[in-house]
């Protein structure tokens, strides 16, 4: 459908007709029915949809943790059925950062190692590791913390902890799935505010999966997703105003 | 991901689950520490039981009535002196041949009585054993041939009858006849729980009379060199056998019985290193086990590298990573421990332990197997899960 026109840069994410069914014993449940979606670069787009609508599955497919069951997916321009496991692992780790509604940090591990990880499995030495690390928890705020461990640290900071991992390998895309979910008001603002900058700022393009319709108001495109398709594709403010700072120029 | 972040991941992991990680080395401890010490004490006793035969002298082949082996029974004696002579033109060299009669006797000196072993010899006996004197002289071919009732002394029994007091020149009463002392044997230990600092030697004639027996117990002879022991050997058995038809003959000679000796204690010490080695497979399970239990408790974890990009061959590597040092610390614990262990027993009791580098390298080199045998397994496993399914996971 979509053909890529030379010279314009590949969409971040383009599904055509992906469908995912699942086999719960013996029975086919189809968690997506054939969804068409173009995310470009750069963009600030939340999914949206009640739980059981497929939102979680689309997240799974578009993070490339998983494999759709038919349809076509490109990430950045690459056609992820072409990828066997360990090439689909090396694009999650170079194109895109996740951040989970539990965080999904290592407990144990002190903040800074958590954000080099993924730097780890690029191959990237010890001291740049350390090094980009330390300027991604500086760029979410948390220059002071890089020593503490996450179970000394409240959920907001454990939370930017997590968006500052997603950050540090410079991905295309971050998925965030329901990165307020576990966070009380005033923490889930300052992370929704902090994905904001960083979309605006580093121009990273943000998917953001959730049920909470003031947080993907948030959003400048809201995908509302419902019983495996896609219901709605809304661009609620095509200008930069409102709750947004705006970009400028 | 390289090899070095890999090794600290998992020394990581270790740390964290420190009870659990010693509790599953213990295992591996266990089982090297066993194949260790009960190596060194299975060579220490086959080091022990050779350093005996050699200390007997060297090229020496004996000649006893019968048949050597497992399970044969012990022949009565029909050798008698001219036998001796017999086999002295045999050889050629009448002072390479010396004999034997043996009995156990009283030993008295005024109120001091040990129970020695009597051995009736001749002149030629330091020719061919491995006997240095400490005082006084051998017996001399005079002595021999004139049954003349002296005696030398093996360092034990001169100690317990005489003390501090030189025995040389003083009388003895053996079997109830007296002897005057000649001489003292250095201390030579004991050979197949034979203790030659209990024995009394005196000439094979006097012997003979104080028995009452004009036989002999065995004829010793002394080659020239190890070149010579065989043929020298067969020689002789093929002459005695010639001269009484109806009668069985055996030389034995240090080589075959080190050979014997050697082959049994090998075995041995094998079997035990086997069943040591059984413990340390057992370790390897239970490694296996707790990994498998590590994989499922860190699924979440597991997921989440997956998510960040960690490869399966990563994650698997992790894993893997993590059993082998879990096997190989233990097993280098357990090698301390052992090694620590051995030289105790060595010390603190009288088993011969003798520590070998090839059990440790061995212990060793099994550990860091087992580790990776039963390490794979889980690591595997690790290594495929679904990363969707390993994120949802709590």
């Amino acid at each position: 459908m979509t053909t890529q026109s030379p010279g314009t840069p590949p969409a971040a994410f383009e599904a055509i007709g992906l469908t995912r069914s699942y086999d719960l014993e013996g029975v086919s449940v189809d968690a997506l029915r054939g969804v068409d979606l173009r995310i470009e670069q750069g963009e600030f787009v939340a999914i949206l949809g009640p739980s059981g609508s497929g939102k979680s599955t689309l997240m799974h497919l578009l993070g490339c943790l998983d494999r759709p069951t038919s349809g076509v997916l490109r990430v950045g321009g690459v056609d992820v059925s072409t990828l066997d496991d360990t090439r689909l692992a090396e694009l999650r780790n170079q194109t895109i950062g996740f951040v989970f509604q539990s965080f999904h940090l290592l407990a144990r591990t002190p903040a800074l190692d958590n954000v080099a990880l993924p730097l780890v499995y690029r191959g990237v030495g010890r001291s740049e590791r350390r090094a980009r690390a330390e300027a991604a928890l500086k760029a979410v705020g948390l220059g002071h913390r890089m020593g503490h461990r996450p179970s000394q640290m409240s959920g907001g900071e454990q939370q930017r902890v997590a968006i500052a991992r997603a950050l540090v390998g410079d991905p295309q895309v971050v998925l965030a799935d329901e990165p307020t979910g576990n966070l009380d008001t005033r923490n889930g603002e300052e992370v929704m505010n902090l994905l904001e900058r960083l979309n605006a700022d580093s121009g990273v393009a943000v998917v953001l999966v959730t049920h909470e319709p003031d947080v993907a108001a948030r959003a400048r495109r809201q995908v509302h997703v419902r019983d495996g398709l896609i219901e709605l594709d809304s661009r609620s403010r095509t200008a930069p105003a409102g709750t947004t700072e705006g970009e400028v120029g | 991901m390289r090899t070095a972040e890999a090794l600290r991941m998992a020394l990581e992991a270790l740390r964290v689950n420190r009870l659990r990680s010693t509790l599953t080395m213990l295992g591996v401890i266990i089982g090297v520490l066993a194949v260790v010490i009960l190596v060194a004490i299975g060579t220490g006793a086959k080091n022990a039981v050779e350093k005996e035969i050699a200390g007997l002298g060297s090229n020496i082949i004996l000649v006893v009535p019968g048949q050597v082996g497992l399970g044969a029974a012990p022949t009565q004696s029909r050798l008698d002196l001219t036998d001796v002579a017999f086999v002295r033109r045999v050889v050629g060299d009448p002072s390479k041949v010396t004999v034997a009669v043996n009995s156990g006797e009283p030993v008295r000196v005024g109120r001091n009585e040990v129970f020695a072993t009597l051995t009736g010899t001749d002149e030629n006996m330091p020719n061919i054993f491995d006997r240095p004197l400490r005082r006084g002289r051998y017996m001399s071919a005079t002595d021999v041939d004139t049954r003349r009732r002296v005696t030398v002394l093996g360092s034990e029994v001169a100690a317990k009858l005489f003390g501090d007091v030189d025995p040389i020149g003083r009388q003895v009463t053996i079997a109830g006849v007296r002897f005057r002392v000649i001489g003292i044997y250095e201390t030579v230990g004991s050979t197949f729980g034979v203790a030659r600092d209990q024995e009394v030697h005196v000439p094979v004639t006097t012997a003979q009379r104080l028995i009452g027996l004009p036989r002999i117990n065995g004829i010793a002879v002394g080659a020239s060199g190890p070149d010579e022991i065989e043929s020298l050997q067969s020689r002789v058995v093929a002459a005695l056998d010639a001269r009484y038809p109806d009668e069985k003959f055996s030389a034995v000679t240090q080589t075959q019985l080190l050979g014997t000796i050697g082959t049994v204690l090998s075995m041995l010490t094998g079997v035990l290193a086997a069943i040591a080695g059984i413990s340390l497979l057992v370790g390897g399970v239970g490694v296996s086990n707790i990994m498998l239990v590590s994989v499922r408790e860190r699924t979440k974890e597991i997921g989440l590298r997956k998510a960040l990009g960690a490869r399966q061959r990563d994650v698997l590597w992790q894993f893997l990573i993590e059993a082998v040092l879990l096997t190989t610390i233990g097993g280098l614990i357990g090698i301390l421990l052992g090694v620590g262990g051995a030289l105790l027993i060595q010390a603190l009791s009288p088993v011969p332990a003798a520590i070998t580098w090839w059990s440790i390298a061995l212990a060793f080199g099994v550990s860091v197997g087992v580790g990776v045998f039963f390490g794979v397994a889980p690591a595997r496993r690790a290594g495929r899960l679904d990363p969707v399914v390993a994120l949802r996971s709590e």
